[in-house]
This record gives structure tokens, sequence and C-alpha cells, in this order.
């Protein structure tokens, strides 16, 4: 464990690729023990910035410290204390699995074999195929095996659950589950919102090699609208026009718009103060916030 | 068969540099070789006495094959490369085929190529194509090379067409054995597998009283044609008959086999790693082990071969004009013996490297293929990584110039029943490393400092190559000559050794790792 109580640190990370900014002035806070969500759109920067973290890459600009110590210089020791999971992972075709979650294993330092023995029951992987022989997913399961089997503080993931079934991302989501209450750290990139909801205390959502939002769930729910669908007796005068109210249309008594979490209370009271007949409201969801995210890179 | 035409299109423009590139290096070694051939028999007589001593040599027998009309110059002249050469252009056949059959479903590219409209047999279709093609091409531009450096016309084709048609009939037999095999490493081992044993077969039939052997295979039928030597042109029907077989074969196999599936099914492995796969030296030597074994194996049987050879050497090239033309390739002294075993030590020493740069750039095939990446993100630093693949390839260099010393040093000694010769064999095989290990470093520069130029490490061990074998012939400079490493090396056995220069390429050899080590440690990592 770091005395800092921090397990990556990342302040205005930078790296060009030739002409593009791949990373723009990243920043990245995980602390030790907690699951952290690391979201943004396909090309957003999160397979660059966990290369930088490994030491794969080098950062052009700005500071990364990983559990205490500098993830270009001190590669090597780092990575005796923690497991990487590849977004893609490719396999040597005359392995079979089971001699590479070994090999990986014994590479890091140490396999729990009791452990092992586990997860290949749980993930329901046959550890005597060929590396050719596997499917994208179980591919996946070889490299999350010898990742969860060894004994690490950290844990980073890179879109882990990509390429598996609905019953295996729930064991994946057991597994993690686990790992929070053993106290590991563990960076999750991941596209999948219901997945992040249900595993992360905090995300980091970023756009275009920047960091545009981060912070715990309820904060970022915070940061969502509601959505308000109303029928009133009165005019709704002035409703369309208060502070935090967006895309507000009315049609013969009945309006619909989106109100920030914040200015919630305002709205209510002059929806009062205009007859409600019926109402009907839709709790914030993170999708919501992430779509306003992801289109506005769209653009 | 829908959309063939589009797959042959992809794949001419993946081969773009690398089909004509050895097109014309079959073409040019060809020609070359005639021409030389001329100035090596001036005479009738010459020729008639390098021929039968070479019949009379069953160790060359078996190695190249017989000289079927003594008194002609074609003949000799493509003595080496009538079957030899033949298997060469088997090998690029196979390579080609498989890598755009095999290769192409295990990374699953065809599977999004096939998601498309695509018939079921286009890929094969297309693959068979481009091997028609190409074997036609290298099969017209040697027949013209060869016309061109002063052979008959009549040999020339029949000798080109004996190429071609070697050529295509491997390449069916790896769309075939790409059918059967689930890895595309595997697929093209039963391919040369099986052209390794039609070379023995006729290697059996030419040297021995069992000529039949020889027509059991394509190699056998390349030679069969008599090239310069009273042509049969009806054994060039066998290889359409062969092919067409073959490809109605490996289309029947084709049906009856899923995408990405074999009809030999990948048998399972341990489930547990040995002791032996633990750490990244481990897994390099396994990952090389099956490679290396073969090329070890090669070198052994060629060591042998040149030790049978080089005891009849007096016999075979007692001529002023062989004689001088050993000792431009490298042998440069007055035992003849001596100056053959140099000679053909030096060419196993640049083909010993070739090893070494394929290992070498093992580890730009690791990083391209993002198997680097897991390993890296383990305790294992850049360092022991790089150093793990390149133990393989400087180890395994003087593992192969031992094998081949070793090999050859015993054929020679059982053919003299005296083995006085044994130890100055083996030190003109050892002597031949720093060259070698100065062409691993020239690879390994090229990995770390620009990954995506890695071939700079094959095309320096071309360059060597061909300043080495043609440089004198062609008469290049002193300076041009001198680029090659192995120019500096001392004519063992029987040349005075002389510690200087080799000490200096070991310090060149070493100098070109640590430069290498440095630039992969700094830099990012590439696909």
């Amino acid at each position: 464990m770091t005395e800092s109580g921090t397990a990556i640190e990342v302040a205005g990370l930078v790296k060009a690729f030739g002409r593009t900014r791949a990373l723009d002035g990243l920043d990245l806070s995980v602390d030790v023990g907690e699951v952290h969500g690391f979201l943004g759109p396909n090309g957003a920067g999160k397979s660059t910035t966990i290369r930088i973290l490994l030491g794969l890459l080098r950062s052009d600009g700005g500071t990364a410290r990983l559990l205490g110590g500098d993830p270009w210089r001190d590669a090597a020791q780092l990575h005796r204390r923690l497991a990487y999971v590849p977004g893609d992972v490719a396999l040597w075709p005359n392995l079979t699995g089971g001699e590479v979650i070994d090999l990986l294993g014994r590479l890091r330092g140490g396999l729990n074999a009791r452990r092992r023995a586990e997860l290949l029951e749980r993930f329901e992987l046959d550890p005597t195929k060929k590396g050719r022989a596997y499917s994208k997913g179980n591919r996946q399961k070889v490299a999350l095996v010898a990742a969860l089997a060894s004994d690490v503080e950290l844990l980073i993931l890179d879109e882990p659950t990509s390429g598996l079934d609905p019953l295996m991302e729930e064991a994946f989501r057991e597994c993690i589950t686990a790992e929070r209450s053993s106290g590991r750290t563990v960076l999750l990139s991941s596209h999948i919102l219901s997945e992040v909801e249900a595993l992360c205390d905090r995300v980091s959502i970023i756009r275009d090699g920047r960091t545009v939002e981060s912070g715990s769930l309820p904060e970022l729910r915070h940061l969502t609208r509601t959505s308000i669908d109303a029928e009133l007796s009165r005019p709704a005068d002035g409703i369309g026009a208060l502070p935090g109210v967006h895309g507000f249309t009315e049609e013969g008594g009945r309006v619909r718009f989106q109100v920030d979490s914040d200015r919630l209370d305002a709205v209510l009271a002059a929806l009062a103060g205009a007859g409600v007949r019926s109402l009907t409201s839709q709790p914030p969801t993170l999708e919501e916030l992430f779509l306003r995210h992801y289109a506005r890179a769209e653009q | 068969m829908t959309g063939t035409w589009q797959l042959v299109r992809l794949a001419l423009r993946r081969d773009r540099v690398m089909l004509p590139a050895w097109i014309a290096i079959f073409a040019i070694s060809a020609a070359s070789s005639a021409s030389t051939a001329a100035g090596l028999y001036p005479s009738l007589p010459s020729r008639i006495e390098a021929a039968q001593a070479s019949n009379n040599t069953p160790a060359l027998v078996a190695l190249y094959g017989l000289v079927y009309d003594p008194s002609s110059i074609g003949a000799l002249a493509v003595l080496k490369l009538t079957g030899l050469g033949a298997a060469l252009v088997g090998i690029l056949a196979i390579t080609v085929v498989v890598r755009h059959t095999r290769a192409e479903e295990e990374t699953g590219r065809l599977e999004l190529l096939g998601a498309t409209v695509l018939g079921r047999y286009a890929g094969l279709t297309a693959a068979l194509l481009l091997a028609v093609a190409g074997n036609a091409v290298i099969g017209v531009s040697t027949a013209l090379g060869m016309t061109g450096a002063g052979m008959p016309v009549a040999g020339s084709v029949a000798f080109g067409a004996g190429w071609a048609g070697v050529g295509l009939a491997f390449g069916t037999v790896a769309a075939a054995t790409a059918q059967l095999a689930t890895g595309a490493r595997a697929a093209s081992g039963f391919a040369m597998a099986t052209l390794g044993a039609a070379y023995l077969l006729r290697a059996a039939g030419d040297a021995s009283s069992a000529h039949w052997l020889s027509w059991l295979s394509p190699v056998g039928w390349a030679q069969q044609l008599h090239p310069y030597a009273h042509e049969r042109w009806w054994v060039a029907a066998l290889f359409p008959a062969f092919v067409l077989v073959t490809a109605t074969a490996a289309y029947a196999l084709a049906g009856r086999r899923d995408l990405g599936a074999g009809l030999l099914p990948d048998r399972p492995g341990p489930a547990h790693a040995s002791r032996a796969l633990s750490g990244p030296y481990g897994l390099a030597w396994r990952l090389q082990r099956a490679s290396f074994l073969g090329w070890a194996a090669s070198f052994a049987v060629l060591g042998g071969v040149l030790g049978g050879v080089v005891s009849s050497a007096d016999r075979l090239l007692d001529s002023e004009q062989a004689r001088e033309a050993i000792n431009r390739l490298g042998g440069g002294q007055p035992d003849l013996i001596n100056a053959f075993l140099a000679a053909d030590l030096s060419i196993a020493g640049v083909v010993a490297a070739a090893f070494g740069v394929q290992a070498t750039l093992r580890l730009r095939a690791e990083e391209t293929g993002q198997r680097a990446e897991p390993v890296l993100a383990t305790a294992t630093g850049r360092l022991r990584w790089t150093a793990s693949h390149l133990v393989v390839a400087l180890a395994g260099t003087a593992a192969l110039m031992m094998v081949a010393g070793v090999a050859a040093g015993l054929s020679l000694g059982a053919a003299q029943h005296d083995l006085s010769r044994f130890g100055g064999v083996l030190a003109a095989a050892a002597v031949q490393l720093p060259a070698a290990w100065v062409l691993v470093g020239v690879a390994l520069l090229a990995f770390g400092l620009v990954p995506r130029a890695s071939v700079a490490g094959w095309v320096a061990l071309v360059i060597v190559m061909v300043v080495g074998e043609f440089g004198t012939l062609l008469g290049l400079s002193q300076w041009v000559l001198d680029i090659s490493p192995y120019a500096h090396l001392p004519r063992l056995p029987g040349g005075a050794v002389s510690v200087p220069p080799l000490a200096l390429l070991l310090a060149i050899a070493a100098a070109l790792l640590a430069a290498g080590l440095t630039a992969f440690r700094r830099r990012d990592l590439t696909t």
C-alpha cells in the first residue's frame, strides 16, 4: 500500500502520436481500495493512458505516479504489484491456455493455485486448448484468470468483458465485487454502463484526451437531469424560462422537459403553482450523462 | 467463387514487394550461375572430367542429382539448380499459398472478408491463381534469363518449366495442407515435410540403383526433363496431372470443413505450464525451439554432405579455373580440400546468420502480434525480454555452426579414414561467429531504433550474401567487398589466424547490440 492512499495519480498527461494528440492534459486519480471506472468514447485515450501507466509508452508531458513509483522508470518493480488485462488479448498460438495462465503468473512473481482452479471453474474455461483454438471471449478469460489469480494490489482492466457472454459477465462482476471487499484497487475501463454503475465507487469520463467529469456516482448523478412529463390545469407561464430547465415543450396543457437535478425543487414548486393533474418523472441515469458527453465528442 | 478476383488483387497488393523481389532473385541467380559455369569449364575435356567426377561422388549425386550429358555446358551449369533451386521455388510457393489461406483464417481476417459477398472457395481459388501466376512468371523469367546468359533456348525452356512445375506442385500441396491443419505454421510444416520427403526420394533414386524412386518425386521430374541434355518434353505433362489431383483434393477438403477449423483436430495440451516455462528465457526458447531444431537438422545434413563432397575435392575440381574460382569465393590457399572447406563454411556462416536475424526479429513479430505487451506488463523488464530472444539468436547461431562443423569434420574423417582435420574444421566453423553476430547486431539495432524498418536486418544479410558470393565475380572494388564482415575473417582451415580483426568484429557486434538494447528501452511499443 502506498502511504498517500492514492494508487494512481495522473496530472496533465500529454501524449502525441505524430501530429495527433492522443492525450491532451488528462487527469486521473484512483484511491487505494476503490474500483474506479474509466469511461470514454472510442479513441478518447483510455488505452493510451493505460499503456503509459504500464510503462509501454512514454508520456510527452504531465506527471504520472503509479503505486508511489514512476511508471516508466520503475516499470518492472511496479509490475510485481499489479496485473493487467488488455482489451484485445493475443495468445501464443501453440501454447495452451493453462500454460499461458501459469507463465503470466510466474512472470508476475507467483500465482495462487487454489484461486486458479476456482476461477477456471467459475469461467468454465478449458485450460488444455491451444491459444489459436480459443474464441475472443475465451482468450479474454485466459487473461482474466491469470490476472485475478495473482496476488497483487492493483488490477488494470481494459474493457475486460467486451467478448464475454452475459453469464460470464455476471461471473466477472462477482469476482470484482469480491476483489473490492478484499481491499484491492481496480482501474476498470469499460463501455458497459450497467457494469460501471454496479461495480464502481468513482468514475472518470474522458473525451479527446481530457478528463471531462470525475467523481463518485452520487456526485455524477447530481450532474444529470430528471425528465418531467406533466399535465397542468393552468398555462405553464414561465416554467420554460426557469434556470436549469432544458428542452421545454408544451402541447395542450401537457409539458415535457428535463431539469438539472439541483434545480428540481424550484421547478416542482412552479409546477405545483400551475395545478398538476398528473406527473411522471424519470430518475436521472448515468447513461444520459455519458450520451451527453459522447455525443459532444462526435460533433 | 464470388469475390475471387478481389482477393487476388488484395493478395497482389500485399505481396507487391516480396513476390517480385523473390522472382528476380531466382531468375538472376540462375542466369548468373549459367554465365559463371562457362568461365569455369572452358574446354570440353574439363567439362567431361568435372561431370564424371560429380556423377561418381554419391554425396554430390544425392544432394544435386546427375549430369545427364557430360559434354553439355548447360547440363553442368544447372546441376545444382535443377533440383535444389526447384526445391527453393517450392518453399516460396508454400509460403505464399499458406500466407493467403490458412494464415488469413488464423488471424481472423478471412472471417472479416468472409462475411462480405465471398464464396466458400474464393480464398483457396485466389491463392491457387496467385501460385499459378507467380510460378509462370518465375518459369518465363528464368528461361529468358538463361537464354540471355547464352544458353540454348530449348534447354532454358525445359529448365524454367521444371522450376515452375515444382513450384506449382508444392503450392497446391500447401493449399491441401492448409485445409488439414488449424495453424499456419503447422500447414507450412506439413507442406515443407512433403517437399523434404520428395527431395529425399529423388536423392535415394539418383544415388542408388532404384532409379524409379526419383519418378515418385516432383523434384525428380524437373531433373528427368533433362534440360540441356536432349530434353524429354513428355515429362512436363506429369506436373499438370499432379497439380490437378492435388488441387481437386484441396477443394474436396475445403468443402468438408468450417471456416477456421481444420480436418486434423487440435490435440489438447497440458493444463499446466512445465517448470521450464517460467521465465522470459523459458518462453523465448519454447517459441523458437521448433524452428531451431529444424535449422539444426538441416545444418547437420549440410555439414555431413559437405564433408563427404570435400573429401573428393581434388578429383572434382582439379582444374586451374576451378581452383581459381574456389579461391575467389573465399578459399585462398594451396590445399584444395582446405580451400573448399573454407569457402563452404563461410557460406554456412552466412546462412547461420539468417537464423540469427530471424530469431532476433521474432522480437518484432511478438511486438506487432501484441504478445509482447502482456509479458512487459509483468515484472519482466525490457532488457530481460529482449535478452531472452537475443540469447536464442546468439547461442543458436553458435550451436548451428558447431553442428555443421562436427558433422562436416566427422563425415570428412569417415571418408578419409583419418580424423586429423576434425579440429581444423571445427575452428573454421567457429571463426564465422563474430561476423554472424554483427548481422544479429544490425537486426537488433533496426528493431530498437526504427521498429517499422526491422526488415533492415534481412536487407543487411542479403547485401552481405550478394557481396560475398558474387562480389569478386562481378568485379566490385575492394572497399565494397570489405563491407561484408565475413571478408575480414581468417581463411580457416589452413590460413593464419590474426586476432585483431576478430576482436574488432566482436566489438562491433557488442556495440550494435548495446545500441539496439538502449534504443529499445527508450522507445514506445508500436504495432
